[in-house]
């Protein structure tokens, strides 16, 4: 390969599936960081969510055969400065959890430990009118809530 | 030893301390799994000891480039003896019943919450990197054990005397958390910059205990020194530790 078109590289990467919420790609997360070239080899960086998602070491292996398949020689790896936020995921990808039955992220402010509960729009009817159940779902990204107009549960995308 | 190998030695003390703190604390949690009283308890324990294996996992792999051995993050988790740990001994403390989990939980995470808010300013930039995500984390963690402490102690006489017990039999290891006199050198180049540490943990027990209609025991002065950050534990380490350890140490340099 003589030359490597990184815009490519970059859209590859950011096309895989995330394992745990298949809905939505690694680039509607907001997770693809950086793609360069140094000494004729592409280096791919990725943000992980959380310090301890376990899906973390699935994503760099779905990230390497994907390049791979492609026929792109990458050295891919995770940072973790800066840190990932909620407010990295773009609108493509609020709209498709929302589709998924997923409320998306309030916006997550500068203070990290302050902790806003902003009202979380039910998915499903649109209501305001819902509930916090807990801090921990299915995954370490979200809450299970609970929607007081139309009686459904769902879950919701911490801001983080 | 020159100053730079000083340094060296606290950083790499400071980060096994956090990394012990946060591994052991998450396999007891993990002990929890299928035995909670509810299923998103479960959940939440779960999710619990997760973020905190994976800031063990930051912390151990940092170790193991500070100490410049050639170890990795298991040599740290899976070949260490008992004695070699430095975690705080309320986090090596037994389940007990929920409410005993539930106090230990609570004094740690008012800590843990106060310790990453410092540890954004610090001037060693994967500590600092580690502490913004950590910060984050660790408030999820508190919102919970908080809000179960004041929905047990502020709740039925049976609850509340549960939670009264279990923040007794806790409190005496809350005071070594934030006692830590010996990394002044790291203090001094701003590697741990524990302004109001001490000071944010305090008011958030006292808010926290007071709103949950508990009792505070009395203060319970420690040595800065001779604890469990030193690894001097008590004996429900090494059988936490021969739990996590076995399967590693049965197939040494086993990889999945």
């Amino acid at each position: 390969m003589t030359t490597v078109d990184l815009d490519a590289v970059r859209e590859i990467a950011a096309a895989v599936d995330d394992p745990e919420l298949p809905h939505v790609t690694i680039g509607d997360l907001g997770m693809v960081r950086t793609v360069a070239l140094d000494a004729g080899r592409v280096h791919v960086t990725l943000t992980p969510t959380y310090t301890g998602c376990p899906a973390t070491e699935e994503i760099l292996a779905d990230v390497r055969s994907a390049l791979a398949a492609a026929d792109i020689d990458a050295e891919v790896k995770m940072v973790m400065s800066p840190a990932w936020t909620t407010d990295w995921i773009t609108t493509a990808g609020r709209e498709k959890l929302r589709a998924a039955g997923i409320a998306p992220p309030a916006p997550a402010g500068e203070h990290p430990t302050v902790m806003l509960d902003l009202p979380v729009a039910c998915p499903r009817c649109g209501s305001r009118r819902t509930r916090r159940l807990g801090d921990f779902g299915a995954t370490a990204c979200k809450a299970p809530f609970r929607c007081e107009a139309c009686k459904e549960p769902f879950e919701s995308f911490k801001s983080l | 030893m020159t100053d730079t190998s000083v340094l060296n030695a606290s950083l790499l003390n400071h980060v096994l301390r956090h990394g012990d703190r946060a591994l052991v604390l998450a396999q007891r949690l993990g002990q929890w799994v299928a035995h909670s009283p509810e299923l998103e308890e479960d959940m939440a324990l779960a999710n619990i000891s997760l973020d905190l294996l994976g800031q063990a996992r930051v912390l151990y792999t940092y170790a193991a480039a500070v100490e410049g051995l050639g170890h990795d993050e298991d040599h740290f988790a899976y070949w260490r003896e008992p004695g070699e740990f430095r975690n705080p001994l309320i986090v090596e403390q037994p389940n007990g019943d929920f409410a005993h989990t539930i106090a230990r939980q609570f004094l740690h995470d008012a800590y843990a919450v106060a310790h990453w808010e410092a540890m954004r300013s610090s001037t060693d930039d994967t500590l600092a990197a580690l502490a913004n995500r950590a910060a984050k984390e660790t408030s999820f963690h508190l919102r919970h054990s908080r809000g179960w402490l004041v929905r047990l102690g502020d709740g039925t006489d049976e609850s509340h005397r549960r939670m009264q017990a279990g923040l007794d039999a806790m409190w005496p290891f809350a005071a070594e958390l934030a006692a830590r006199d010996d990394e002044e050198p790291l203090r001094q180049s701003g590697v741990v910059p524990d302004s109001g540490v001490r000071f944010a943990f305090d008011a958030e027990m006292a808010s926290a205990v007071a709103e949950a209609t508990l009792t505070a025991p009395e203060r319970v002065d420690v040595a800065t020194s001779g604890g469990g950050w030193d690894g001097a534990h008590s004996e429900h380490l090494p059988i936490l530790l021969d739990e996590l350890q076995v399967l590693a140490r049965a197939h040494p340099g086993a990889t999945w």
